[in-house]
């Protein structure tokens, strides 16, 4: 059985679309991530399945429950780690992750136990009894993971679980995450705009970009697509004569000019080099700096959005400003 | 509907230990009843005032309406808990429980009852210790059920005003423009039959007014309305705003 299935899930607010027709599923025990810039609409998606926001047309149904009939099944089947904190900062650690299991109705003994138990797995257990507002940003983060647990759901919602945090406690988090999903095979759904974190992690991944998907596919298998390694050259003059040369070469699987940086993918281009830089300047072109490396995702967000995610985030940044200000005046 | 008890017993739980590790809250929102009752106490001890029954001491006009107001201010300020968990993100951890939104708005209701309760009876003391005599035991218990109804009366309120709101900033000008009349209105200091009838109109509109005419006549044995009446409408009152208040919160909240 899919512990989610989403069909033509759309979602908008006051004439913007947040999330605009996207379709997936996401099978039992696999770990599935949302990558994209913020503002794509990855943590939209997220409260949508989490049943905080109502879907504005589509379908959208959690470990068998649809998230617009029955949101109390949805809800007892799930985790969910938000991208802001969501503790009480004027209870200790143990008192939120009590708050939290006698809100899902769990027995006194059955509590215990299985708090000692998930505070023993994010090692806070020394720290339990310590007020959350004296706790590190890394540490509230390990506690709200740790709740997330406590009810043992089906699946586990993480928005930017490592965001902010130093890349330590990042390490520490990922490993909790997989072990999660490998011993106690909950299956997770996280979303992150880190490249490493969705390549690190995730089984399958979706790049998300402007409220829809751009692709969705393992990450291994969508490096391959990209066919090979990618030499980024840095041009200096124009190079639409050179670029018009180079589409007449086979070996050359892909060409994309950004920025005044030529982005070739090839096989073995480390022969290749001497070559290309060659023929660069043969056509009057200065090389100012070369590149090489294997395929990341960063790259594939490059090639099937056309940007890299930092500048979709600076646009996103703009829009969401825009999207702000058009909400402040409604409620005023 | 369902109503989750453990839910709104944990809700109602988290209230109280927040508020009494909070030892500069309680402090601080009992400042200004107690001063009020020891300056205008005081400072009207040995004054006429229109209205009063000659021979009758202020301060047992006074403290009812004093202790109205304490509940007042501490219950309205329910929806300000509402709004700072919006703030501070807990509300979204409340919000995802699979709990019925009824047993929420209980859970928000019995914490803030018992919190205004709580202040309600400090500020009794302290008009007791002031002078204030009530007329005895099943008089103070008869009390407490005025008390419950302005508590459950201004939470359901605050509960409407939190539900449309964004942030904390807007609910200090909600306190400053509607709960401070409704508190002047209320003839808590003076005698309503020394405002003039515009006024009065006002006065009628305002549940607090029943509530503390009903508190008196309670402690003190003086009232300008029969108790039953003053109880009988502040039952429909208190029923009328928490409704409001539990369809304003769930729906805000569970959209």
């Amino acid at each position: 059985m899919d512990a989610i299935r989403v069909e033509n899930l759309v979602k908008t607010f006051n004439g913007f679309t947040a999330v605009n027709s996207i379709s997936f599923s996401v099978s039992e025990g696999e770990l599935f991530g949302l990558l994209g810039p913020n503002g794509a609409g990855k943590t939209t998606t997220i409260n949508v399945l989490a049943t905080l926001l109502r879907p504005t047309s589509g379908k959208a149904v959690v470990a068998g429950f649809d998230v617009s009939v029955n949101r109390d099944g949805v809800r007892k089947s799930i985790g969910v780690v938000f991208q802001e904190p969501a503790l009480d900062s004027r209870l200790t650690g143990r008192e939120n992750l009590e708050f939290h299991t006698m809100m899902y109705g769990i027995g006194k003994a059955e509590r215990r136990r299985r708090i000692d138990e998930v505070l023993a797995l994010v090692e806070l257990t020394d720290k339990a009894g310590t007020l959350v507002e004296n706790y590190s940003g890394g540490m509230k983060r390990r506690l709200e993971i740790a709740r997330g647990l406590t009810h043992r759901p089906k699946v586990l919602f993480l928005d930017e679980p490592t965001l902010g945090l130093d890349t330590q406690t990042r390490r520490h988090i990922w490993d909790y995450i997989r072990k999660l999903n490998e011993e106690a095979g909950v299956t997770i759904i996280l979303t992150t705009h880190y490249m490493e974190e969705a390549d690190f992690l995730c089984g399958r991944i979706a790049i998300m970009d402007n409220g829809s998907f751009a692709a969705i596919d393992k990450p291994s298998v969508l490096k391959d697509t990209l066919g090979g390694d990618v030499v980024s050259l840095e041009l200096e003059g124009n190079p639409a004569l050179f670029i018009e040369e180079l589409g007449r070469e086979d070996w050359i699987k892909r060409s994309n000019l950004h920025d005044g940086v030529l982005s070739l993918t090839m096989e073995k281009a480390e022969r290749r080099i001497p070559d290309l830089v060659m023929r660069a300047q043969q056509k009057g072109l200065n090389v100012s700096s070369v590149n090489l490396h294997k395929p990341s995702l960063e790259d594939v967000f490059l090639q099937y959005t056309g940007r890299t995610i930092r500048e979709q985030e600076a646009n996103a940044s703009e829009r969401n400003r825009t999207m702000m200000m058009a909400h402040g005046r409604r409620l005023r | 509907m369902t109503i989750h008890w453990t839910a709104v017993y944990v809700l109602w739980r988290r209230e109280m230990t927040r508020y009494l590790r909070a030892k500069s809250r309680i402090i601080g929102s009992l400042a200004m009843p107690v001063f009020f009752l020891a300056f205008l106490g005081l400072g009207f001890r040995r004054m006429a005032i229109p209205g009063l029954e000659s021979g009758s001491d202020y301060i047992g006009f006074l403290a009812p309406g004093i202790i109205g107001m304490t509940l007042l201010f501490s219950s309205s300020m329910q929806g300000m808990s509402v709004l700072w968990d919006k703030e501070f993100g807990f509300l979204k951890e409340i919000m995802v429980a699979p709990v019925s939104r009824v047993s929420l708005v209980l859970g928000r209701i019995a914490g803030g009852a018992t919190t205004s309760m709580i202040q309600a009876f400090l500020i009794l003391g302290t008009s007791m210790a002031m002078g204030f005599r009530p007329r005895g035991v099943t008089a103070l218990a008869f009390s407490l059920v005025f008390m419950l109804l302005i508590s459950f009366t201004f939470i359901g309120l605050g509960l409407v005003f939190a539900s449309r709101m964004k942030d904390m900033q807007g609910f200090g000008i909600v306190m400053n423009f509607i709960i401070f009349p409704f508190f002047f209105l209320s003839g808590a200091l003076t005698p309503l039959e020394n405002f003039p009838w515009a006024i009065r109109a006002f006065s009628y509109a305002d549940p607090l007014t029943y509530g503390v005419d009903g508190l008196r006549a309670v402690l003190v044995g003086q009232s300008s309305l029969p108790v039953a009446l003053n109880l009988a409408l502040m039952v429909i009152s208190a029923l009328i705003m928490i409704l409001l208040g539990a369809y304003f919160f769930e729906k805000s909240e569970g959209a």
